[in-house]
C-alpha cells in the first residue's frame, strides 16, 4: 500500500493534515506500519472466558517483570555474613547473608517494598497456576493440533521453564526455607551416577552452600530464564496471530473463518483492561495475604531445618515425588547410588514431558494430516480427555504427597497411611481416573445422541386420552443441533492388507502394527457412540411425535 | 557448790550426766531437725498428698497402676516430677480420653488446686523436675533474636519456623505453641512429654528457655504481628499455593468469564 496514493484521494491540497495523521505518516514511511496495522488490526478473535487464560499469564509475566525490576533496585545478591540492625526486632542482632538481610530491608524499610515482592511472589504463584489451566484448556480442546504442535511445545517450554524460574527465585533471599530447598536440590544433583559430585562443585562452586549460588542463582533467575521466556512468549504470540484463533464448534464456524470480534478496537480495550483488571486483583491479593513471610522463616543455616519445608506448589510435584520413594540405595565398590532420589529425578521430567509428546502420539495415531481450527469438544475425542485426566490426577496425587505433613496434622491421620495412599495412588488413581473419564465421555455422548433424536426433556409429564404418561420432548434449535452435531468422528487406521492387488504380498513393519493396535484403542468401535446422522433425525422427527 | 562438789565422785554421778546429756541431745533433737518431720504429718503438704492420692486412684491408676509403677497401658510415673504433672494434666493431655498415637491437648479435666495435689502426690515418689517458677519461665527479659535462633536449631525440625506444628510418623504430631502458656512451654522443654526430647537444664539452660518462650511469645500468639496481611496458618507454601489457585486465579478466571460475557454487540438495523 502506498501512502502518497491514499493522501493524494483523502485529502485536499491547501488543507494541513490533523497532526496524528502527519505523525502516522512520519511514521510510516520509517516503519511501514501501515501495511502492518492493515494486515493485523482487524485480526478477528472469537470471545470466550477460556481463551482469556492466555492473558492472564501473559499480563501475570508482565508484572512479575515490573515487580522484579524494581526488587533488583535493592536487593543484594551476596553471601557475604552481616550483622542485622534493621527494623525487624526479633532478628536484631542474627548473623545472616547479605541477600537475607537485604530482602528484609527491601520488607520492612523499603517504601512500598514489601507490596512489591509480595505482589511479585503471587504473580509468580498465579502465572504458573495459570499456565497450567491454559495448557490444559489447549489439552482438553485440541487446540494444539496441526499447525499449532510448535506453538505447544512453547507453550509447554514456557511452563517448564517458568518452574525453575520461580525455583531460582524464591531461593535468593537465602532464608531457611529456601536454603532448605536449594540443599534438596544439592541433594538430587548428588544423586546422578558418576558425575553428581563433580556437577554439584560445579553448580555451588564447591562444597554446598558455599558462597555463590545466591549471585549464580541471581543471573539465572533475572536474565538468563527471563530472557528465553520472553523470547518465547513473543514467539508463542506470534504464532497466535499468524495461525489465527481458534473457535468452538457452532454455527456459521468452520475450519476457515474465525467468528468473533476484530483487534481494534475491541480487543485492544478489552484485552487493555483485562489488563488493568489482573494488576488490580493480584495487587489486592498481595495486599490481603502474606506470602514467603521470610523474617518469620530466619536466615538459611545448614545445620538448621525445619519441617513442613515446601516448595512453591509448581515444585510440590517433585516434593511428594521425593517424599513417597522408598529411601533405595545401592552400594557398590564403595560408591552408593541412591534410587531413593535419583529415580524420582528421572521420573519428574518423565511425566511432565508425557503431556507435552502427547500431540505427536495421536497425531501418529490418526495419521491426521489436516489443518483443525475447530476445537473439540473433550467428550467428543474420549481417550485424549481420558489421557488428560489421568495425567492431572497423577500430578495431584503427587501434589498430596508434598503436602504429606500438612495432610496427616490437619485431617488426623497417619503420615505413613498417606504416603502409601500416595505410593499406590500414583500407579493406580491414572488408570482408575483413565477409565472413568473415557465412560463419561461415552456417556455424555449418548446424552448428546439422545438430545438430538429426541430434544430437550422439559420436565413436563403430559397424560395422553388412553391413559399413558409421556414426557414432553422441546426439541433442540437448528443451532443447537449443528453445535451437537458438526464434529468429526475419526475412524481407526486398518492395517492396508497382506496382500496387494497385484498380488504381492507385503509385510507390515512393528512401527506399523503399533500405529494400528494404538489407533484402534483410541478411536475403536466401542471407543465412540456413533453421532445422530440427518437420515435419523429425518426419520424420528417425520413420524410420530416424541417415541 | 560444796555438794556439788562432795557429789561429784558418787557411784551414780556418771548416771546423772549421762541422763542429762541424752536429755539435752533428745532436747536439742526434737526442737531441731526432726521438729519439722514431726510437724509435717499432718500440715498442707501431707494433705495434698493425700488428696492427690485419692484424685490418683480414681483418674489416673486405670492406666498408671495403684503405685504410679505404671503398666502395659501407661508408663510409670516415678521420678517425672510435679513439672510433668502440671504439664499434662493442665493442658488436658491427661486424662487420656483414649488409647491412641498421641493424647492431644483438649480442655483440662482437673482445676490447677487438683493438679498440685495430684503433683505433690506425684512427686513424694520420687525426685523429678519441679513446677516453674513465673520468673523462670515469664518471656519478660528473654532475648527475642536468640531464641528465635535456639528455636530454629532445637525445636523447628518438628514444631515448624514458628511454631505451628508439625506431622510424626504414624498418626504422631508435634503440636502447634500457638498461645500455649509460657509455663507449659517450659515444663514441656523440661520433662518432654510424650513424643518430645527433654532438654534439662544441663542440655538448655534456664536463660535460654526464657529466650525461646520470649520469641514464641513475640511470633506466634493470636496477638503477633502479621506484617504481609493474613499469615494463611503460617504454614508455608502449601497453603500459600492453595491461596493462589483457589482465590487467585479463581478471581482472575471470574474476572475474565465476566469480560467475555460483556462484549460488543452489533447494532440492530
Amino acid at each position: 500500500m502506498s501512502t502518497a496514493e491514499t493522501k493524494a484521494a483523502g485529502s485536499k491540497p491547501g488543507r494541513k493534515a490533523p497532526a496524528g495523521e502527519r505523525v502516522a505518516d512520519w511514521a510510516d514511511g520509517r516503519l511501514g506500519i501501515y501495511s502492518l496495522a492493515k494486515a493485523n488490526m482487524r485480526k478477528i478473535f472469537p470471545d470466550h472466558w477460556s481463551f482469556m487464560l492466555g492473558e492472564v499469564c501473559l499480563y501475570s509475566f508482565l508484572i512479575i517483570i515490573l515487580t522484579g525490576v524494581y526488587l533488583t533496585l535493592f536487593f543484594h545478591p551476596s553471601m557475604n555474613e552481616v550483622v542485622y540492625h534493621g527494623s525487624y526486632v526479633p532478628l536484631q542482632g542474627q548473623r545472616m547473608s547479605e541477600a537475607f538481610s537485604s530482602t528484609l530491608h527491601i520488607s520492612f524499610d523499603v517504601r512500598g517494598g514489601l507490596l512489591i515482592r509480595q505482589i511479585h511472589h503471587w504473580a509468580a504463584l498465579i502465572f504458573l497456576a495459570g499456565m497450567f489451566v491454559h495448557m490444559m484448556r489447549v489439552f482438553f480442546t485440541g487446540a494444539f493440533r496441526k499447525p499449532r504442535e510448535i506453538n505447544w511445545l512453547f507453550g509447554f517450554l514456557l511452563f517448564f521453564l517458568g518452574m525453575f524460574t520461580g525455583f531460582t527465585g524464591y531461593s535468593l533471599p537465602d532464608d531457611l526455607l529456601s536454603g532448605t530447598g536449594v540443599r534438596f536440590v544439592d541433594g538430587a544433583i548428588l544423586s546422578v551416577p558418576l558425575i553428581g559430585t563433580y556437577l554439584s562443585m560445579l553448580v555451588f562452586g564447591g562444597e554446598f552452600p558455599g558462597g555463590d549460588f545466591v549471585a549464580r542463582f541471581y543471573s539465572v533467575h533475572i536474565l538468563l530464564l527471563p530472557g528465553i521466556m520472553l523470547g518465547l512468549v513473543v514467539a508463542h504470540l506470534i504464532l497466535v496471530i499468524y495461525h489465527k484463533h481458534t473457535q468452538y464448534p457452532g454455527p456459521g464456524r468452520t475450519e476457515k473463518n474465525v467468528v468473533g470480534m476484530p483487534l481494534l478496537p475491541v480487543y485492544m480495550a478489552k484485552a487493555g483492561g483485562f489488563f488493568f483488571l489482573v494488576f488490580g486483583a493480584i495487587a489486592a491479593i498481595a495486599a490481603i495475604a502474606t506470602i514467603n513471610p521470610i523474617w518469620e522463616i530466619g536466615p538459611y543455616r545448614p545445620d538448621q531445618v525445619s519441617t513442613g519445608a515446601q516448595p512453591d506448589w509448581y515444585m510440590g510435584f517433585a516434593e511428594g515425588l521425593i517424599r513417597v520413594m522408598p529411601g533405595w540405595e545401592i552400594n557398590i565398590w564403595g560408591h552408593t547410588l541412591v534410587l531413593g532420589v535419583f529415580i524420582p529425578l528421572v521420573i519428574f521430567p518423565l511425566v511432565l514431558f508425557a503431556i507435552a509428546l502427547w500431540p505427536f502420539l495421536e497425531a501418529w495415531a490418526t495419521g491426521d494430516k489436516r489443518e483443525h481450527h475447530l476445537l473439540d469438544r473433550p467428550r467428543n475425542a474420549p481417550t485424549r480427555t481420558a489421557f488428560g485426566v489421568a495425567w492431572i490426577a497423577a500430578y495431584f496425587v503427587m501434589l498430596i504427597g508434598g503436602g504429606n505433613d500438612l495432610w496427616a496434622t490437619h485431617f488426623h491421620l497417619s503420615l505413613n497411611a498417606i504416603t502409601w495412599f500416595v505410593r499406590i495412588g500414583f500407579f493406580v488413581i491414572p488408570v482408575l481416573s483413565f477409565i472413568a473419564t473415557r465412560r463419561i465421555c461415552m456417556g455424555l455422548q449418548r446424552r448428546d445422541r439422545e438430545k438430538v433424536l429426541h430434544g430437550r426433556e422439559s420436565g413436563i409429564i403430559k397424560r395422553l386420552p388412553h391413559g399413558e404418561f409421556v414426557e414432553v420432548h422441546e426439541p433442540l434449535t437448528q443451532e443447537q443441533l449443528h453445535t451437537l452435531t458438526a464434529h468429526e468422528q475419526p475412524k481407526p487406521l486398518e492395517l492396508e492388507p497382506e496382500v496387494d492387488k497385484n498380488g504381492v504380498a507385503r509385510k507390515a513393519s512393528m512401527g506399523q502394527k503399533m500405529k494400528v493396535r494404538l489407533s484402534k484403542s483410541m478411536y475403536g468401535e466401542d471407543k465412540f457412540v456413533p453421532k445422530a446422522t440427518a437420515e435419523e433425525y429425518q426419520e424420528i422427527t417425520s413420524g410420530h411425535g416424541h417415541h | 557448790m560444796k555438794k556439788l562438789s562432795a557429789r561429784r565422785r558418787h557411784p551414780l554421778a556418771a548416771v546423772v550426766v549421762l541422763l542429762f546429756a541424752l536429755a539435752v541431745t533428745g532436747g536439742l533433737y526434737a526442737a531441731f531437725a526432726p521438729a519439722e518431720s514431726a510437724k509435717a504429718d499432718d500440715t498442707a503438704q501431707s494433705l495434698a498428698i493425700e488428696e492427690g492420692k485419692k484424685l490418683y486412684s480414681v483418674g489416673c491408676a486405670s492406666c498408671h497402676g495403684t503405685g504410679a509403677q505404671g503398666t502395659s497401658d501407661g508408663p510409670s510415673l516415678v521420678g517425672v516430677g510435679s513439672a510433668a504433672v502440671d504439664f499434662q494434666v493442665r493442658t488436658g493431655r491427661m486424662p487420656m480420653q483414649q488409647q491412641g498415637a498421641q493424647a492431644p491437648r483438649k480442655k483440662p479435666v482437673y482445676t490447677q488446686a487438683e493438679t498440685d495435689q495430684l503433683a505433690a502426690y506425684i512427686s513424694s515418689l520420687g525426685a523429678g523436675p519441679a513446677v516453674p517458677s513465673k520468673d523462670q519461665y515469664s518471656p519478660d527479659g528473654g532475648d527475642i533474636a536468640k531464641g528465635g535462633e535456639l528455636f530454629r536449631t532445637n525445636c523447628a525440625q518438628c514444631h515448624n519456623f514458628t511454631g505451628k506444628g508439625g506431622a510424626l510418623s504414624n498418626g504422631k504430631f508435634a503440636p502447634s505453641l500457638e498461645d500455649v502458656d509460657p509455663k507449659h512451654i517450659y515444663e514441656a522443654m523440661q520433662t518432654g512429654p510424650q513424643n518430645m526430647p527433654s532438654f534439662p537444664d544441663t542440655t538448655m539452660s534456664q536463660k535460654n528457655k526464657k529466650d525461646i518462650i520470649a520469641y514464641l511469645d513475640e511470633v506466634n500468639t493470636s496477638k503477633s504481628e502479621s506484617p504481609g496481611g493474613l499469615n494463611l496458618g503460617g504454614l508455608g507454601p502449601v497453603s500459600e499455593g492453595l491461596f493462589g489457585w483457589i482465590f487467585g486465579l479463581g478471581a482472575l478466571i471470574a474476572l475474565a468469564i465476566w469480560v467475555a460475557a460483556r462484549t460488543a454487540k452489533a447494532k440492530k438495523s
